[in-house]
């Protein structure tokens, strides 16, 4: 018996358009909703939650994150400060940036993200270093509990 | 001098490279993804510390103190309320929606919805108290959900100095 030799070197191509119109979607799906501002969050803070607590809609001209754990380490602006009182030089280094923006301290949205388990008295020692270089507009930042 | 025509060639467009780096930039996209919960915020006004000396009472219209006091292994072991006519303590479990109950009424009494506004809470809490316990308090004050929809309360909320209490 005889086989035919197959010389046909044509190579055999599926048609590739609709899988990589997929995966442009994918990625463009992926991009919209990745979200960089994490870099503020602190992992590891577990925050209380709330049925009230509204997401604010408007972002503030200028606002200060503060993470506070357990222990009363605060992370601000990518930096650890083991104590509320090693604040003082970053907090007024904040307030100068703001100022440079022609914005007054008054003005400064401090964000607290304390943990859950914090004692309370610490979240008040940290208003009161941030009261000291001026500041006074606070927000305590909330998990949003959600209803179902 | 003889030209090589180009009409039967066919020009192939090569895929892998593209593909390749589209499929590395969707590996990533997938890997970073994350849902993240959304997050509020319960805003407390604090005037600067040197201005604490004046008399709160002179400056405001009315204002509410709720003393939150800490129990074993720092939860919440009772609340104090005290609207400078009527005053409470609560103990028991549902002592929040108690503490709602009472500022919501004082509001009602308050007749004009503008003095409503104005009327403030000032929050007198233990040192050690877990902060989650203090956030059902900042809940439990500023609204209520009613029908599925919020009822705001009290909007105006500071905290009394206790930075000072375990030192």
């Amino acid at each position: 018996m005889r086989f035919r030799k197959d010389n046909n070197s044509e190579i055999m191509e599926g048609d590739l358009t609709p899988m990589i119109d997929v995966t442009f979607l994918l990625i463009a799906f992926f991009m919209v909703l990745i979200n960089f501002t994490e870099v503020d969050r602190a992992e590891e803070i577990l925050l209380p939650k709330s049925r009230l607590a509204i997401p604010p809609t408007v972002r503030p001209d200028y606002q200060i994150i503060l993470n506070l754990d357990v222990d009363g380490i605060v992370k601000f602006g990518g930096q650890q400060f083991d104590q509320i009182d090693f604040l003082d030089s970053a907090l007024e280094r904040e307030k100068s940036a703001a100022q440079i923006e022609n914005v007054q301290p008054r003005d400064i949205s401090v964000i607290i993200r304390s943990h859950q388990d914090t004692p309370t008295g610490l979240v008040q020692k940290l208003i009161n270093k941030c009261q000291q270089v001026g500041l006074e507009n606070f927000s305590l930042r909330v998990k949003e509990k959600i209803n179902y | 001098m003889k030209i090589r025509s180009t009409e039967d060639h066919n020009v192939k467009l090569h895929m892998t490279a593209m593909i390749d780096i589209v499929f590395q930039l969707l590996v990533f996209f997938i890997m970073t993804f994350k849902i993240v919960e959304m997050e509020g915020d319960f805003n407390v006004r604090m005037p600067l510390a040197a201005k604490e000396s004046t008399s709160i009472e002179d400056v405001l219209p009315d204002l509410i103190t709720v003393k939150l006091k800490v129990g074993a292994e720092g939860k919440i072991a009772g609340i104090d309320v005290d609207n400078g006519v009527d005053g409470d303590s609560y103990f028991d479990n549902d002592m929040y929606s108690r503490l709602t109950d009472f500022v919501e009424k004082t509001i009602d009494t308050e007749g004009d919805p503008s003095e409503a506004i104005e009327t403030e809470i000032e929050f007198d809490i233990d040192y050690d108290l877990k902060y989650s316990y203090t956030v059902l308090a900042i809940e439990s004050v500023s609204g209520k959900i009613v029908d599925g929809k919020v009822k705001k309360l009290i909007e105006k909320i500071k905290f009394k100095d206790n930075s000072e209490q375990s030192e």
